[in-house]
């Protein structure tokens, strides 16, 4: 995506909305930054993400905010998603975003990335899947795996809720064992599918497990994450947005569930191949990071 | 409750149920007939400059300086605006506005009846906006308002709008510009 979509033209900046002039002049465009992009312009600039419809408090639009804010080259990224309470706002983001078939994002992703390095040969462009827990280990959890083994240079990003939320509450293979939803009364008899792990031993160069409890740990993963997509292969991030609603909590709980969650199943986990992590120390030099 | 338009009681608020389609190249298309596109331009600047709240929507093609054409076109939307004394209202992207849109300054193509009813607008021009968002936008505008719609559209126009003008680059724009002054001067506007 150019930046020059976002110029507007001078014939009609009287009559544009303050938000689109904001987007032009405030938004923190790579291009424009001296230095890395980061969570820490979020109070000051124009986000990525004008509104959302999510729930009050939801945890996943706080996580969606955190990624885009640290997304290394917005205006050359292409997110790619599927349905479920994510796609509720890629609508909202002033971002290229493809919505694809439940379950099949990364392999639409993983096409995309292809095109692009063939059309756009001389350019960056990152190619990053935003999908749940559905989409991403139960449904389509072929086509993730799939991009893992075929080393895919893209960034794979589960928004971990446990539960199939926006369809009432269904069990979900990265559901707790035990776990007792409106959809799933007699509990969920098998353990919680060790995503992070999987994808470890898939191919993936970089993979981690955490929860948004902390946003510049979130921002510094999917940096992370996506350089090593650029230039090594396949990486993974499965971030806990706990789905306030289904587990009976009220808008304000969901940080404090987070923070529960660091010292339970989602205790940090991170993997980074040699590879990737020779990388990194180059991109340290190199003040991408 | 607003006036409705012609295929509000249709289950199926679609032109082409009704035989409509788009008109072939060089062509234009008026309600339900083809015609010179002359015709067409002659018309469309007589609805605009006898309707109330005449309104031009530019959309994202032109509002944004993304290449040489849109910049020229946005200066000629300018000068046509001003030759029909048209209000310009942008619908400057396709976003689903969450909680709702403010009617008085923008037009969102998935509501746009509502900026229509709020200022009471009997004639647009819809130009710069992507055909499959015009598509769902200019059938909408057809079943629920009572608004001439106009599609100035780069490629093979619409059959939804009320009059279409298809192939329109800056240089059909310059010469609807000179028509609609000719038919200015004529109507005394």
């Amino acid at each position: 995506m150019a930046l020059d979509i976002y110029k507007i033209n001078p014939e009609f900046r009287d009559i544009m909305p303050q938000e689109i002039i904001d987007l032009e002049e405030k938004a923190t465009w790579s291009v424009k930054m001296e230095k890395a992009r980061g969570i820490k312009e979020l109070p000051q600039s124009k986000e990525l993400l004008e509104e959302h419809s999510l729930c009050a408090g939801c945890p996943e639009a706080a996580a969606l905010r955190y990624v885009l804010s640290a997304l290394p080259v917005p205006e050359e990224t292409v997110i790619v998603n599927s349905t479920g309470c994510t796609s509720l706002m890629f609508p909202h983001i002033a971002l290229h975003t493809v919505h694809s078939l439940f379950g099949n994002q990364n392999a639409v992703a993983s096409g995309i990335k292809r095109v692009l390095e063939w059309r756009f040969p001389d350019k960056q462009k990152d190619v990053v899947v935003l999908a749940g827990d559905g989409a991403t280990v139960d449904i389509g959890l072929d086509y993730t795996l799939q991009s893992f083994f075929r080393q895919e240079k893209i960034t794979t990003i589960c928004f971990d809720n446990e539960v199939y939320a926006n369809t009432g509450g269904q069990e979900s293979g990265m559901t707790a064992k035990g776990q007792v939803f409106k959809m799933a009364p007699t509990g969920k008899k098998f353990e919680k599918v060790p995503m992070w792990e999987l994808a470890k031993t898939s191919g993936c160069h970089y993979s981690v497990n955490l929860t948004a409890s902390a946003p510049k740990q979130v921002a510094k993963v999917v940096r992370e994450a996506i350089l090593i997509a650029r230039e090594i292969g396949p990486t993974y991030i499965n971030l806990y947005t706990p789905c306030i609603l289904e587990i009976g909590l009220s808008a304000n709980e969901g940080l404090g569930e987070m923070k529960d969650q660091d010292k339970g199943r989602f205790e940090f986990y991170k993997h980074v191949s040699p590879e990737a992590e020779a990388y990194l120390a180059k991109c340290k030099e190199e003040g991408l990071l | 409750m607003a006036n409705q338009g012609p295929a509000y009681y249709s289950p199926y608020p679609a032109a082409t149920y009704d035989g409509v389609i788009t008109p072939p190249e060089g062509k234009a298309l008026l309600l339900t007939d083809v015609v010179d596109e002359e015709v067409a331009m002659r018309e469309i600047a007589k609805v605009m400059l006898t309707s109330d709240n005449a309104t031009i929507f530019p959309g994202p093609q032109v509002l944004y300086a993304w290449n040489e054409e849109a910049k020229k076109k946005a200066t000629l939307i300018k000068e046509m605006a001003e030759v029909l004394n048209a209000k310009m209202i942008p619908m400057y992207d396709y976003r689903p506005k969450y909680p709702k849109i403010d009617p008085e300054v923008e037009i969102n193509p998935n509501h746009p009846n509502l900026t229509i009813w709020h200022n009471d607008i009997k004639a647009a021009i819809f130009v710069g906006v992507h055909c499959h968002y015009a598509n769902v936008a200019l059938k909408i505008v057809r079943a629920e308002t009572d608004c001439y719609t106009v599609a100035i559209c780069g490629l093979s126009g619409h059959e939804d709008a009320m009059a279409t003008l298809r192939d329109q680059h800056s240089h059909e724009m310059e010469k609807f510009i000179a028509i609609a002054k000719e038919v200015k001067a004529e109507l005394g506007k």
